[in-house]
């Protein structure tokens, strides 16, 4: 789960992390309240999504008076806010941070992540601030200094003085970075963080180190823990159909493509998906209804993907393991009478009773089209797709 | 014997009274598993499917002499129950519990490291299906009957992708000498590479077929270890060829987040490593019978 800027700089300042002094806005003439509340001439607005590349993309504004913070605020509330992270469709800003504007010496980038190689917690800075995580690695791989923290003792001082020193800063500064590498692994290891990410962290003029952008990311598998962060979850940056899914316990993930998926495995849902694509079609979406495909399960699928207005053909592909295939294809049919689908539907079992299962879908009388293979039903699936869309009439092969 | 368990292995497991764990007990016992009791706290003295159950693993190892533990204990309390294995002296422990916290499992990990190389039990999953060496015995959740007996060693992130490249081994006759789940989740308790390393070793197994997906390093690891390590032929299919990056597809575990971590660049380090790449999943039946010399 990832949550606001605003929200991971209040939850990072707790464990001693120095940012600078702001406030949330929900309205125009709240941001400049607030920007009075403030003090000070100069202030930044900051649209409130769950995105980076804010800046480039007109989502951060600096302001020299209240005038300014209206005309960045009328141009930001109730637009999308498309970055090279949100996808064309953008995300909604309801949100914005004033913050005072602070002067900036030097930029850092400073990341906490879970390291798949290592099993561990690893740091990961460079003195490259500023610039993404993926650039830096790309243009200056000299400047990125990594730090592997031991789970059992946590981060040690002594390996934030090293990312410290390595990162060139001056003896006078050593005690605040440490600070600062200390409150973030903190908060990363008792909120259950997946990633903390502080893009610039920044020296000021005055010999302060602020953190002037945050993000952070929580386990969704250990929100059961931490009911605090629950509750910062905002539903309006989420794909309304995957936070539906999410809600339903299906794991759903949008995408482009025309052909529906219903699939019991996620290993397995990704790999129908790679076989509709190399039969020529395009996957509308990953579903994986859990191994054990119930028929109400099988059912709340269909609906969840029929939400998507692009779905012109519905592939479903289950390996009955556990369960059996007749009780799956029974779960079919039962959904396909209920909801009255006008498309073609393509459904492949494997497993366990499967001459049963393809029975039951044979003499359910509905307009099945039924395949043994993987390669078979994503063929089938792309070559309905292909004629309903021809034709422009319903094609249908029992 | 198999790499990781056989007919005699004894198992024991871990929140047996739950509704899954019960129905798996009674197919793993039917299936020939040697299945000699449960741990479940403060449920000591009860039977399930006529196996005793303990309160702790320790009175469990005591009474029935167990070696291997299989886990289905809901995900807040699971890595608690692994490290009380460990401790216990289990072997062998297989976790099919789904959505343990990250960090839970770098505790698991971390504490497993007390015990000298030797005496370190063997962690496969979480979020698993399971581990079978086909016509000995079956420690998971896994469809018993798609397995035939063989001499292809199976390494998996996925459970029913796993199955289907088994079912498509047994359309063509061919079998199985063990089949390895090591699961979806960003940390898990042992890799490809662990696995791959067993199966070298292995009496029965004459190829091994590793099924992999995006995300995570292990795959990359896994075709360095292969290209210095591995004496017999490698088959791979890596599923996700059309997940967009940065999006969790199911599985904890699958996410592009780092480069190297999409399937076509897994697909382009195993080729460059010597593996044999099954290009879609339809095909991995007909890639494993191509690589053995048997007409597909």
């Amino acid at each position: 789960m990832d949550i606001h800027e605003y929200q991971a700089k209040e939850v990072l300042s707790n464990f001693g992390v120095a940012t600078p002094s702001g406030a949330l806005a929900y309205s125009p003439e709240q941001a400049a309240y607030r920007a009075r509340e403030l003090g000070g001439d100069k202030w930044i607005v900051k649209a409130q999504v769950h995105a980076g590349g804010r800046g480039k993309a007109g989502g951060v504004k600096l302001c020299n008076s209240e005038n300014e913070i209206h005309e960045a605020c009328d141009e930001m509330f109730g637009r999308k806010l498309v970055t090279h992270q949100t996808g064309p469709e953008g995300k909604g800003i309801y949100r914005v941070y004033v913050e005072s504007a602070v002067p900036i010496d030097r930029e850092i980038y400073l990341g906490f992540v879970l390291d798949r190689s290592s099993q561990r917690v690893m740091i990961v800075a460079s003195s490259e601030g500023g610039m993404e995580i993926e650039e830096i690695s790309a243009e200056r791989p000299d400047s990125i200094v990594r730090s592997i923290v031991e789970p059992a003792v946590g981060l040690q001082e002594f390996q934030a003085r090293e990312v410290a020193f390595n990162l060139g800063l001056e003896a006078r500064l050593v005690q605040q970075m440490v600070r600062t590498l200390q409150g973030c692994y903190a908060a990363f290891s008792d909120l259950d963080a997946t990633m903390v990410e502080i893009n610039p962290l920044v020296i000021t003029g005055d010999d302060r180190v602020l953190a002037l952008d945050a993000k952070m990311s929580f386990d969704d598998n250990a929100l059961f823990r931490h009911p605090q962060i629950s509750e910062l979850r905002d539903k309006s940056q989420e794909d309304p159909r995957e936070s539906r899914a999410a809600d339903r316990g299906l794991s759903y993930v949008g995408l482009d493509g025309n052909i529906g998926c219903i699939v019991n495995g996620a290993g397995l849902a990704m790999a129908t998906m790679d076989t509709i694509k190399l039969a020529g079609g395009e996957p509308a979406n990953f579903l994986d209804i859990g191994g054990g495909a119930s028929p109400e399960r099988v059912a709340k699928a269909f609906r969840l993907v029929l939400s998507d207005k692009n779905v012109q053909a519905v592939l479903v592909n289950i390996f009955a393991g556990i369960n059996r295939c007749d009780w799956v294809a029974e779960g079919v049919v039962q959904a396909l009478r209920e909801l009255e689908i006008d498309i073609p539907v393509i459904v492949r079992l494997a497993g366990t009773n499967v001459e049963e299962g393809q029975k039951i879908l044979a003499q359910s009388g509905l307009p099945i089209i039924r395949a043994t293979t993987l390669m078979e039903a994503a063929e089938r699936a792309v070559g309905a797709w292909q004629n309903d869309l021809s034709q422009n009439t319903k094609v249908r092969a029992v | 014997m198999s790499i990781l368990l056989d007919r005699d292995t004894r198992v024991i497991v871990q929140g047996i009274t739950g509704r899954m764990a019960r129905f798996h007990t009674k197919d793993m016992l039917a299936y020939g598993t040697n299945v000699v009791g449960g741990v479940v706290p403060g449920k000591g003295g009860e039977t399930v499917e006529g196996v005793p159950v303990f309160d702790t693993v320790k009175q469990a190892v005591e009474a029935t002499g167990a070696d291997a533990s299989l886990v289905f204990v809901p995900p807040p309390f699971a890595a608690d129950s692994i490290m009380e294995a460990a401790d216990a002296g289990i072997r062998y422990c297989v976790c099919i519990t789904d959505g343990i916290p990250a960090q839970d499992m770098i505790r698991v990990k971390r504490y497993m490291y007390r015990y000298p190389k030797d005496k370190r039990m063997v962690l496969t999953g979480p979020n698993c299906a399971g581990t079978i060496s086909p016509g000995k015995a079956l420690l998971g959740i896994m469809p018993g009957h798609i397995y035939l007996p063989g001499n292809v060693g199976i390494i998996g992130r996925s459970g029913t992708l796993g199955y289907e490249a088994a079912a498509q081994l047994k359309e063509r006759g061919i079998g199985v000498s063990t089949s390895v789940g090591i699961g979806g989740d960003p940390i898990n308790g042992s890799s490809f590479r662990d696995i791959l390393e067993r199966f070298e070793w292995d009496e029965d197994t004459e190829v091994i077929a590793m099924i992999g997906e995006i995300g995570g390093p292990q795959e990359a690891e896994a075709a360095e270890y292969i290209r210095d390590h591995i004496s017999k032929p490698v088959i791979a299919y890596v599923a996700g060829l059309t997940a967009p990056k940065g999006r969790t597809m199911g599985h904890a575990g699958a996410i592009i987040s780092a480069f190297g971590e999409s399937a076509s660049e897994k697909v382009e380090i195993l080729s460059a490593a010597g593996v044999t790449v099954a290009e879609n999943p339809a095909v991995i039946g007909e890639t494993i019978a191509r690589v053995m010399g048997k007409a597909a």
